[in-house]
């Protein structure tokens, strides 16, 4: 895997931004959330690497800061998605016809709705709030997962090996565990992995619209609007927003094709 | 093969159709009414009169039983009422249908670029396989296909409206200007379709490649037609009818992408309304819009369906 | 008079696992108005001889010896890819084994007729007058409507005899079928090789018929030409290879024909091993490690036997027919 070139960038990517997000308070000293009324529009510079924003705050710590948020939500919700979709997915895969065609059904309509329709739908639910957020990454990422479950499931059920455990007495939670849940992992934590990219969107694209994270808390999609609203003034501030959810999205989904293509190349072209 | 499978194919998608913007219907009313908070209260804002609140109650129907609210709705929408804009007071629809044309302009022109850049850069990669040019179009697929179009949209904003000043920054154009309105839609369809273009040149590259190993293709080879020929009236006919379905379904995606685009470009359309009209708890626009999107996503699928009966004489006699 | 001349053709494909001859040392040659059949198990060379007297061999695979001639006065590998283009489908026509796949779904049968004869310098109207015409020689039926129609609407042996049609069109001096009848079923298997033969002597063409049927190589072909890894192990007319096979290959593939067995047996006979590997070839004869009748002469790679007239085989025991023919 070292040996393709794209892979190791999209290691070095994501290395990059998880190092800067860990080491965060280290890294850059400045609080991410104080304003200073007199350091307004800084220009980048040995002060301020990234520059500051309209309210003063020193961009390269909020963008940092901001990769926290990024990555907790990102490996949180899919965590939740994951497990939520392999639930759902050996339900409909093991379980009796009729809920496994209900569910293809309600996974069917949840994925043709579009996402940001979705994600503002929950806010007038729930209010602007992170909490949003990761109930919109769940809705958008369940259905994926559980259905390659089923798939798996399904295709595994009828193995001879699995006949065998249950004609030995193997309890149903017992087959699931030992004899169908280790195989169906491995594909759907590629998967996972080439979806966090569109978590990150997800996330940064609502607190861009003012859906997500609430401000002071610093979120690349927040700086984004920060910049967006004073694009004529400075283009420091939507650059220091920008570029971390390029270099993410690009990392990660490098990174997610090389393992897909080194360890199932069955998953291409999905 | 007549015209008769066809138009008893076009009623099963009618149907079908029908169906879908039924449960859409019922989902939007069960939200809007699990909705915390009195409607008429929200609209009217704090300072309204207890009287003034009932009053616009009586008028949005919310006294009545929970099931005759529904009955009125989904009737109302079936004969194109979707109810009276509270604050303008002009028909939901008429409002809706107002902003229609900017978001189907800006899909139209996602679509132009994604088809326009993707199909020739997915059949030269097929073409030259292995090769830089290849390698390279990959890369940018993929790349194009992980940034988000929000971001791609406010950098289009910063390079080329705002520091560069080729194109306009903000709204539709003049009206009745068509060069204008077709110079403000270049860089917000940009930022809609560049992702797709990356979707549409790995999939053309993959189909292209299976169809070129087809032993028709070979058949065609031992014929000596000429190679051109070949590529492109015998195979990329073929590899492209999976990007018709594509398109039909990446629809839906494109509208979540106008919402950013037309955000951030601050043009009129669908998207910013709905956003707006949530943003402002204005209800009856908020379900009439996502009526009016819906209807006009599954009316897309059903053309995307007949553009491939058109292109694919095996669908066609498939029909019905 | 040949139409097609093959002498000491010798094919490679570079691979990851090293150098594949596929070809070595092919030779025969393919007389005026006859059928030629090229038998063989697969794997032995039949569609590498195919693609390169085409020229349509894979970007890994090139001619490294011998010569195609075509009509005595062409030299196909040497022909340029233009020259070579304008020959396909003009003089030399294909038809190919899966009648399923060998039209183009998404266009119309009249279509790629018209297409096949665009360097033929008729008139819309005369390319369609002919494309009807050949669809009537290989009884279409309604062969006027069926040019607007598509590949999907067709029967497989329909399709298969519009390939034929469309490989017809422009009177090829020669027509190379690759195993045309293998996906049909019997009947149409039948009545496809009678319709070849009829075309065939209508329009005057050579036939170059590969096959791994004996049974249709037999009733169809004039002369047949044996191969085995990549090698013509024996040639001659029909009746000299069938009646006296002079190569211990082709007396064990006569022998295991299913049609040929004369009484029920449990098990169809097969000859015991596989085709050595292409990337390491062996040295001496190269069916020796298959071979009953090995012995220590097959070290040394045999020299081509002229039995009888025009009947060869490459074995040291070519001369004595006897020994060949005894069952192990």
């Amino acid at each position: 895997m070292l040996r393709e070139p794209l892979g190791v960038l999209g290691i070095s990517l994501v290395l990059l931004v998880v190092l800067g997000a860990v080491f965060a308070d280290f890294l850059a000293s400045a609080d991410p959330s104080k304003i200073s009324p007199r350091n307004r529009f800084s220009s980048p510079g040995f002060e301020h690497l990234a520059g500051t924003d309209q309210l003063g705050r020193d961009l390269f710590s909020r963008v940092l800061h901001g990769g926290q948020i990024a990555l907790a939500v990102a490996l949180g919700s899919t965590a939740v998605s994951l497990l939520i979709g392999m639930v759902l997915g050996l339900i409909a895969g093991y379980g009796p016809r009729w809920l496994d065609n209900l569910l293809i059904l309600v996974f069917d309509a949840m994925k043709s709705f579009p996402t940001v329709m979705l994600a503002l739908a929950l806010v007038t639910l729930f209010g602007p709030s992170l909490t949003a957020v990761v109930v919109v990454v769940i809705l958008v990422n369940v259905p994926g997962y559980a259905r390659i479950i089923r798939t798996q499931t399904i295709a595994l059920k009828s193995a001879e090996y699995v006949t065998a455990a249950q004609s030995m007495g193997a309890s149903t939670a017992r087959v699931l565990r030992v004899h169908i849940l280790p195989n169906v992992i491995g594909p759907l934590l590629i998967l996972a992995s080439m979806d966090i990219p569109v978590v990150i969107a997800i996330e940064a694209g609502m607190s861009f619209l003012g859906l997500g994270v609430r401000p002071p808390t610093p979120s690349w999609g927040a700086i984004l609007n920060d910049g967006f609203a004073n694009i004529r003034e400075s283009y420091w501030i939507v650059v220091a927003g920008g570029i971390p959810i390029i270099l993410t999205t690009l990392g990660f989904t490098f990174l997610g094709e090389t393992l897909r293509d080194v360890f199932d190349p069955r998953l291409k072209g999905r | 093969m007549g015209d008769c499978p066809i138009l008893a194919y076009a009623l099963k998608r009618l149907v079908l159709a029908i169906v879908i913007i039924s449960v859409a219907m019922t989902l939007l009313f069960a939200m809007i009414y699990l909705i915390p908070g009195d409607p008429a209260k929200v609209a009217l804002g704090p300072r309204a009169t207890p009287e003034m609140v009932e009053s616009l109650r009586v008028r949005m129907g919310l006294d009545q039983p929970i099931w005759v609210q529904f009955w009125r709705f989904y009737s109302g929408v079936w004969r194109g009422d979707l109810g009276i804009e509270v604050l303008s007071g002009r028909p939901v629809l008429t409002v809706v249908l107002e902003q229609l044309p900017y978001t189907l302009a800006l899909i139209a022109g996602a679509i132009s670029w994604s088809v326009a850049l993707g199909i020739p850069l997915g059949c030269i990669a097929a073409i030259k396989r292995g090769g830089w040019v290849d390698r390279v179009v990959g890369i940018v697929s993929v790349a194009v296909i992980a940034v988000p179009s929000f971001v791609i949209a406010i950098y289009a904003l910063l390079i080329f409206a705002v520091s560069l000043r080729w194109l306009p920054a903000i709204g539709a154009g003049e009206p009745g200007d068509l060069g204008d309105q077709l110079l403000h839609l270049i860089l917000p369809s940009l930022a809609v379709g560049l992702g797709w273009v990356g979707y549409i040149a790995r999939m053309v590259r993959a189909s292209m490649l299976e169809v070129l190993e087809a032993s028709h293709i070979r058949t065609a080879r031992a014929f000596g037609l000429p190679e051109n020929q070949i590529t492109y009236s015998y195979a990329l006919r073929i590899a492209i009818l999976p990007t018709v379905t594509l398109l039909g379904v990446g629809v839906g995606q494109m509208l979540s992408s106008a919402v950013f685009a037309e955000i951030v470009f601050a043009r009129p359309g669908i998207g910013k309304l709905v956003y707006d009209s949530i943003l402002t708890r204005n209800y009856p626009l908020v379900t009439g819009s996502v009526l009016v999107t819906t209807a006009f996503f599954v009316f897309v699928n059903v053309i995307a369906d007949l553009v491939i009966g058109a292109l694919d004489p095996r669908v066609r006699s498939g029909f019905g | 008079m040949s139409v097609l001349s093959v002498n000491g053709l010798t094919v490679s494909f570079t691979t990851d696992g090293g150098t594949l001859t596929a070809l070595r040392d092919v030779s025969f040659d393919i007389p005026d108005q006859r059928i030629v059949g090229v038998v063989g198990e697969s794997g032995c060379g039949k569609s590498t001889l195919i693609n390169a007297i085409l020229g349509l061999l894979a970007d890994n695979g090139r001619i490294d010896a011998g010569s195609v001639l075509f009509q005595n006065d062409r030299e196909l590998t040497r022909l340029g890819d233009s020259d070579m283009r304008a020959l396909r489908g003009q003089r030399i026509s294909t038809v190919f084994q899966d009648p399923m796949g060998a039209l183009n779904p998404v266009l119309s049968v009249g279509h790629q007729m018209i297409n096949v004869q665009y360097r033929s310098g008729r008139s819309k109207a005369e390319k369609i007058a002919r494309a009807v015409e050949m669809l009537r020689k290989v009884r279409i039926p309604d062969a006027d409507t069926a040019l607007s129609r598509y590949p999907h609407q067709f029967s497989g042996g329909m399709k298969q005899r519009i390939a034929i049609a469309m490989a017809l069109m422009m009177e090829p001096a020669l027509l190379i079928a690759d195993e045309p009848t293998t996906a049909l079923d019997a009947t149409l298997e039948v009545a496809t090789i009678e319709l070849l033969k009829e075309l065939q002597r209508d329009i005057g063409c050579s036939v170059l018929f590969i096959s791994h049927h004996l049974g249709v190589i037999a009733e169809l072909c004039d002369e047949v030409i044996v191969m085995y890894a990549g090698e013509v192990v024996e040639r001659g007319t029909t009746r000299q290879v069938f009646n006296d096979p002079r190569h211990p290959y082709t007396f064990r593939l006569l022998d295991c024909d299913p049609a040929r067995q004369h009484q029920r047996v449990r098990h169809l006979p097969t000859i015991p091993g596989e085709i050595p590997d292409l990337r390491r070839r062996p040295e001496g004869c190269i069916f020796a490690a298959r071979c009953h009748r090995v012995h220590y002469a097959c070290m040394r790679t045999p020299p081509v036997t002229e039995v009888g007239n025009g009947h060869a085989a490459r074995c040291w025991l070519a001369g004595n027919p006897e020994t060949v023919k005894v069952t192990a």
